[in-house]
């Protein structure tokens, strides 16, 4: 708006003005030439894993067979990661919005913000040396009475560091993202609506059913799919908690596990050489490319509906 | 003054019943009681029991209301808890981290803990001044990176780009950005650093590099938010004085919005300082202080908490015992500059002159 108003009023353009317009342009496109710099650069430097034999690809035969377990494995962890964090999430982002006094609310908020902070290394040590050990007895339980629920088959862990200790922990560290966002369309409500509701004698809980949700929906569409982005690419919290040996299985709670692109590239970098390194990058590009959808996926709902884009 | 006033109330109820406004405490009261006789008995943990007492608490709360109200009020009040419990077990881990970071991690901090480092230390405690300096060095760079590339967008997201559609797009990758997992910053520095120098190159900027991709949207983000709110009569103001439009952005907008940007660089270091997937790639570790960003591996707070739990050596406890200490270290680092980005958005807010 100010741009055309300005430019009107002036027919000669200072050398600051153009100096100054173009430099914040370049730092604009710099952005854009980082995000495509990261597809190109781990595309060439992956390239040569897809011509590598099995002593390289630890075993196996080719690229593809190397990295679809670990494709697995990460889908996995994510999507047990969000069945644990969706509901706690609304359940805080409610709790914020709706049914805390203001300040209690404003303290939540606080403590939301603190679980967000905690870097994910530390989280990881937690749940291999707290966490892990607590869920023992837990699993020992479910396997002896439970196995006939397939996810809870297979030898049970005597470590605790199974994948669904992994997904609490991914869980416990995507809430701050989905609360953030859920907590922020749900206090967009109209106010009109709420009380509408309220006013032909609607419950608290009729209230937020009638009027909250069904006006959030897109909203936690798209926290849920951001949240999954994150589990996704999360490292070290995997990394430190799982116990992985790289197969295919649905056993939640069983000695063997599916390892995830990221805590894989984490665990094996160091120790790789040579093309091993290109078979990690190129499983890093595939990572990359997962997220990149599921996140321009969530973007682009948000976006749709942002106020003042119709 | 007629029937009206004298006319008998009738007992035409208007409103159902309805349970005391001390309702949830009674059952609170009966629920924990109750789960303690019953978990004593049958020699339940503490855990089993608050876990009975919760259930005991929303099934015996929406029966009752059930019986002296309706259907919909007793659904309500299970929703309620079931909203509360669900804040307790987010906040039930946190609690617990916090617990066992500050008291494992506090008996390994001392002076030696904080100005030594790990070189030439084996089977005894060392100290991780190293990891410290390392943080630090490689957060800079991020920063002294990210800050500039990251303003000047905003400015052209907000001053110049407008509605058009390159910045339309701009603000949506950026968007996007923020989503990229961790490890494939590390491994975007490394294969950028890998075609440039040679394979395998490990070095401190590099990390910086990688840090500052994940920097630079929250950068831009909280920015853009920033500048808009600088009002529009201020810059109309300055260009009625015929100031140039850059000069009003440097001299006006920027200080106007200066507070809140301060906020939001203070807020995206305290984000990346905790990172360890990209630095684990792209700086390596070692345990002797490397002060030159541009050549050598280089040790960051967060990978030497993960190397001193992986590369335990043969007495894992006291490696163990540093890793708490440094996590405890990290954690205080991050608060710190949380409650400065809050404390800095008050110092530096401009003067309303009132």
């Amino acid at each position: 708006m100010s741009t055309a108003q300005t430019e009107t009023g002036s027919p000669k353009r200072r050398l600051g003005d153009l100096v100054f317009a173009n430099l914040t342009l370049a730092a604009g496109v710099l952005i854009l030439i980082a995000l495509a710099g990261v597809a190109i650069f781990l595309t060439v430097e992956g390239a040569p894993a897809l011509g590598a034999g099995s002593s390289d690809l630890s075993g196996h035969s080719n690229f593809l067979t190397y990295v679809a377990p670990l494709v697995f494995g990460t889908l996995l962890a994510a999507l047990i990661a969000l069945l644990i964090a969706l509901p706690l999430s609304l359940g805080v982002a409610l709790a914020v919005s709706h049914f805390a006094p203001r300040r209690v609310a404003v303290l939540i908020g606080y403590v939301v913000d603190l679980l967000a902070a905690v870097p994910s290394v530390v989280y990881g040590l937690w749940g291999i040396l707290v966490l892990g050990p607590r869920l023992i007895p837990v699993y020992a339980w479910l396997s002896a009475h439970a196995s006939w629920i397939p996810f809870f088959g297979g030898t049970p862990s005597n470590t605790g560091r199974t994948i669904l200790t992994a997904s609490i922990v991914l869980a416990i560290m995507i809430i701050p993202i989905i609360t953030a966002i859920t907590r922020e369309i749900f206090s967009q409500t109209p106010r009109l609506n709420e009380e509408a509701a309220l006013a032909l004698g609607a419950t608290r809980w009729e209230m937020v059913r009638l009027a909250v949700l069904p006006y959030g929906r897109s909203g936690i569409v798209s926290a849920a799919m951001l949240g999954l982005g994150r589990a996704l690419g999360e490292t070290m919290a995997v990394a430190l908690v799982l116990s992985a040996s790289g197969v295919v299985t649905f056993h939640l709670i069983s000695s063997t596990n599916p390892s995830t692109i990221a805590a894989n590239i984490a665990l094996t970098f160091a120790d790789a050489s040579g093309v091993q390194r290109n078979a990690l990058i190129a499983s890093g590009l595939v990572l990359f490319l997962i997220t990149f959808v599921v996140n321009f996926s969530a973007r682009a709902i948000v976006a749709r509906y942002e106020p003042g884009s119709k | 003054m007629t029937d009206l006033d004298t006319a008998p109330h009738t007992a035409v109820a208007l409103r159902g019943g309805h349970l005391p406004r001390y309702a949830p405490a009674i059952a609170g009261v009966v629920a924990i009681a109750a789960g303690a006789l019953i978990g004593i008995t049958v020699h339940w943990n503490l855990a089993g029991i608050a876990i009975l007492a919760v259930l005991l608490y929303m099934v015996g709360l929406t029966i009752w209301s059930r019986l002296v109200e309706n259907a919909r009020r007793a659904t309500d009040r299970l929703v309620t808890s079931l909203v509360w419990v669900a804040l307790s077990l987010a906040f039930i881990p946190l609690f617990s981290l916090l617990y066992e970071t500050v008291s494992k991690g506090a008996g390994a901090i001392n002076g030696k803990f904080l100005t030594w480092t790990m070189r030439n230390v084996i089977d005894a405690p060392g100290g991780i001044y190293h990891a410290i300096v390392g943080t630090l060095l490689i957060t800079l760079a991020a920063t002294v990176i990210a800050v500039p590339v990251g303003l000047l967008s905003a400015i052209y997201l907000v001053e110049y780009g407008g509605p058009s559609r390159l910045a339309r797009w701009i603000r949506f990758l950026v968007d996007v950005m923020t989503g990229i997992p961790s490890i494939v910053a590390g491994l975007f520095a490394y294969a950028l650093f890998s075609l440039i120098i040679g394979p395998g190159t490990q070095f401190g900027i590099g990390g910086g590099v990688a840090l500052s991709l994940l920097m630079i949207p929250i950068v831009v983000r909280s920015t853009e938010e920033m500048l808009k709110l600088v009002p529009h009569d201020l810059r109309e103001a300055s260009y009625a004085l015929g100031v140039p439009k850059w000069k009003t952005i440097v001299k006006v907008v920027l200080p106007t919005a200066m507070a809140g940007i301060i906020t939001g660089v203070t807020l995206a270091i305290a984000r990346v300082i905790g990172e360890t997937a990209p630095l684990l790639i792209i700086c390596g570790s070692t345990d002797s202080l490397n002060t030159n960003l541009f050549h050598g591996q280089m040790t960051s707070l967060p990978v030497f908490i993960y190397t001193s739990y992986t590369q335990a050596g043969a007495n894992p406890e006291i490696l163990q015992k540093m890793a708490w200490g440094a996590a405890l270290v990290l954690i205080v680092i991050v608060m710190v500059l949380n409650v400065l980005a809050r404390v800095a958005g008050r110092f530096f807010a401009p003067k309303t002159g009132h």
